[in-house]
């Protein structure tokens, strides 16, 4: 039995909340622990001879499989591509494997595999190995997709927790919450969703030129499972210091947010696919904001908020539109619908 | 809107210093509880004014009995629940419905067409919807209940579970030791039965009921209501949420629930029993009735143990009161409904609304 009072797997467990941190703490570290793996990064920082290397993987088991903004095909290439990007290196390969559910037609396998080209050839990187794997009917949903990636640190680049200070500014890159609220509204079948569009997109061409042209960049990390709300509780859970935000300053698609409110969801919880948290120095702020906001990645890119001194324990602080104040705490880890 | 704001915060602090003393009022709606916290509008209201959050969250609601009838069916191998989001995680003795939907027989919908669509398309199981909350998902039950009829479902039941507000706001002012002031009334459940509706626990009561919508500045310009009137030794019907409740509402609404339903007495959690305050099948469509079909009979139950849900629920103690809040009972671990439900009062104050601890 674990705290949760199961003994067995939720699906919020892997909801990228409070349970995911729960079964990794738990089950999987205890048993597989080393130095790199601790750090818990996005990538894994490897340094093979003289070079510098980020190594990371995910997995692809979304539902739909195809959605407005994209499909399994290009998350699964952009996916992997923004967690070496936020780890402040340039993808250089991706491997990828398949698990097809056996009765899965070619002609949705062949536009899969269409967008994944398309996703490679885009980001710059080159898929260089790979698997694929059939499974009876009904041992897996239609396909699953799995890609793992290597990308070579930036010369110069030092990210990390502890480069985070008291001042630091917070920068995402633009709205939040559209690719969680595409998919739960295709998948619920409300009747708004063709105004929603996943933001599901490679952010290595932004990040580098960010690294490369501005220094004054401590962290960055894409706040997908848990959406900004997740991300902000690991920064601060990590660093020991609390950070604020601003709502009236957090880029949010109308139509995003009233199918938050529809449903009784918190934007800061939804996930995203094209966006990264970047924690900057507030000198160079600035000139980081500009270099987003020239990207076409990054025209909404906005500061929304800032790194604070912890008076007791570390915490997420929202100062609301209407002058209010609350907290933000790391979501549970699946998002339920409200009855009315 | 920034304006708006400050001239109703200006009308509450006038008000509640010519008051001179605490005064509490009630949101009856999770909707508006929600709204409150994550707008972070206790923050701007004046010490003197207490929000008590009410029996407005079906979840929170729902007594322990019905709760374990639906585990009970959900461990039938010819039963598949269908259910709104919020219910899955309700503990009963043994376990929730999320714990138990490794065994795929408990399916989460967004709509009550989505239930009928599941019996139909697993015409071996017996389909049971789990039908709760208040006036606002009545109609969408009714409606579904007469399409089962007119298309001869077999296999569709409804475990009907609805609840009316009104009874439980009388009930909540009949009590001896309530210290409500007002009602903030709830917008959506208006928007159905119409702002009239409430008429009653003003007559009645002498309390002050306001509907207000869910945008921040509808709340605050409905508490400033409230206050100018408690400062006025008045209490009036009003609402603020004009574009959207009437003073009758949605009267094919109100029909649809009329067609299939009847009021009749049921158990809330916190109030116990309250007098024609839930809805149930009329005769006409008993042969969806879930209770009928399996022979079951909804009981008066205990709460689970150091569990005080039903004290929060009726506004006589704030979560934190509860010796649960946050040691057992918490977001990944809820005790209570209160704390399982996004619209539950201890879910918003676990969520939004406690001391900075992690």
């Amino acid at each position: 039995m674990t705290t949760t009072g199961t003994d067995r797997i939720l699906l919020a467990h892997g909801g990228g909340g409070q349970l995911t941190e729960e079964l990794l703490r738990d089950h999987i570290l205890p048993r597989l622990n080393n130095d790199v793996l601790a750090e818990l990064g996005d990538s894994a920082n490897l340094t093979v001879g003289s070079k510098s290397l980020c190594f990371t993987t995910d997995s692809y088991v979304v539902k739909p499989l195809f959605f407005n903004g994209g499909d399994i095909g290009k998350l699964a290439v952009c996916g992997t591509v923004n967690d070496l990007a936020v780890a402040g290196a340039k993808p250089v390969a991706l491997a990828m494997s398949m698990i097809i559910e056996e009765g899965f037609e070619f002609a949705q396998l062949e536009k899969i595999l269409a967008s994944i080209g398309e996703g490679a050839r885009q980001n710059d990187v080159a898929i260089v190995t790979g698997d694929t794997k059939t499974v009876e009917a009904g041992s897996a949903d239609k396909i699953f997709i799995n890609t793992a990636g290597i990308g070579v640190r930036l010369g110069g680049v030092d990210l990390g927790f502890d480069k985070i200070a008291v001042g630091d500014k917070i920068l995402i890159n633009g709205t939040i919450g559209d690719h969680g609220m595409t998919i739960i509204s295709q998948r619920e079948d409300i009747k708004f969703q063709s105004q929603l569009s996943s933001d599901c997109a490679g952010l290595a061409s932004l990040t580098c030129r960010l690294l490369q042209e501005s220094g004054g960049i401590r962290f960055m990390r894409d706040p997908t499972r848990g959406g900004l709300a997740a991300t902000l509780n690991e920064i601060a859970k990590a660093t020991g210091l609390s950070i604020e935000i601003r709502e009236a300053d957090i880029p949010i698609n109308p139509v995003v947010q009233a199918a938050a409110d529809m449903l009784g969801f918190d934007v800061l919880n939804i996930a995203n696919e094209g966006k990264f948290v970047a924690i900057v120095s507030s000198e160079a702020v600035d000139s980081c904001l500009e270099i987003c906001r020239d990207h076409p990645l990054g025209k909404e890119a906005n500061v929304i908020g800032q790194v604070t001194e912890s008076t007791d324990t570390p915490s997420v602080e929202l100062a609301t539109k209407i002058g209010g104040r609350r907290i933000v705490q790391m979501p549970y880890g699946r998002e339920l619908p409200r009855i009315c | 809107m920034l304006e708006r704001i400050h001239n109703a915060q200006g009308l509450i602090d006038s008000a509640c210093r010519k008051l001179g003393r605490q005064i509490n009022i009630m949101e009856v709606c999770g909707t508006h509880t929600v709204a409150i916290f994550r707008n972070g509008i206790r923050s701007i209201l004046p010490k003197t004014l207490k929000l008590l959050s009410g029996p407005g969250c079906p979840v929170c609601v729902t007594d322990q009995s019905y709760i374990d009838i639906v585990l009970q069916l959900a461990d039938r191998e010819d039963c598949l629940i269908a259910t709104y989001g919020d219910m899955i995680r309700v503990p009963g003795e043994k376990g929730s419905l999320e714990t138990r939907s490794a065994k795929a027989n408990v399916k989460v919908v967004l709509s009550t067409e989505d239930a009928l669509q599941l019996a139909k398309d697993n015409p071996g199981k017996t389909v049971v919807f789990v039908a709760v909350g208040f006036e606002t998902t009545t109609p969408a039950t009714a409606v579904v209940v007469k399409e089962a009829a007119e298309q001869a479902v077999e296999n569709f039941y409804i475990l009907a579970g609805h609840k009316l507000v009104v009874p439980a706001m009388c009930a909540l002012v009949s009590e001896k030791n309530h210290n409500i002031d007002a009602f903030l009334c709830p917008g959506h459940v208006s928007a159905i039965i119409g702002y009239g509706a409430f008429a009653e626990v003003v007559d009645a009561f002498s309390r002050p009921c306001v509907v207000a919508g869910f945008e921040p500045v509808q709340i605050v310009e409905g508490l400033a209501e409230i206050c100018r009137q408690l400062a006025d030794g008045k209490a009036q019907l009003k609402s603020v949420y004009k574009a959207v409740v009437t003073e009758t509402g949605n009267v094919s609404a109100q029909k649809a629930i009329a067609e299939c339903f009847e009021p009749a007495d049921g158990y809330w959690r916190g109030l116990g029993k309250i007098p024609k305050s839930t809805l149930r099948l009329k005769d006409k469509y008993s042969r969806f009735d879930a209770f009928k079909r399996f022979g079951l009979i909804e009981t008066p139950s205990e709460d689970t143990t150091g569990c005080r849900c039903g004290e929060v629920l009726c506004g006589l103690i704030d979560p934190q009161q509860c010796g649960l809040f946050e040691t057992k009972c918490t977001a990944r671990t809820p005790i209570g409904p209160c704390m399982v439900s996004s619209e539950g009062a201890c879910a918003a104050w676990y969520k939004y609304g406690r001391d900075k601890k992690t």
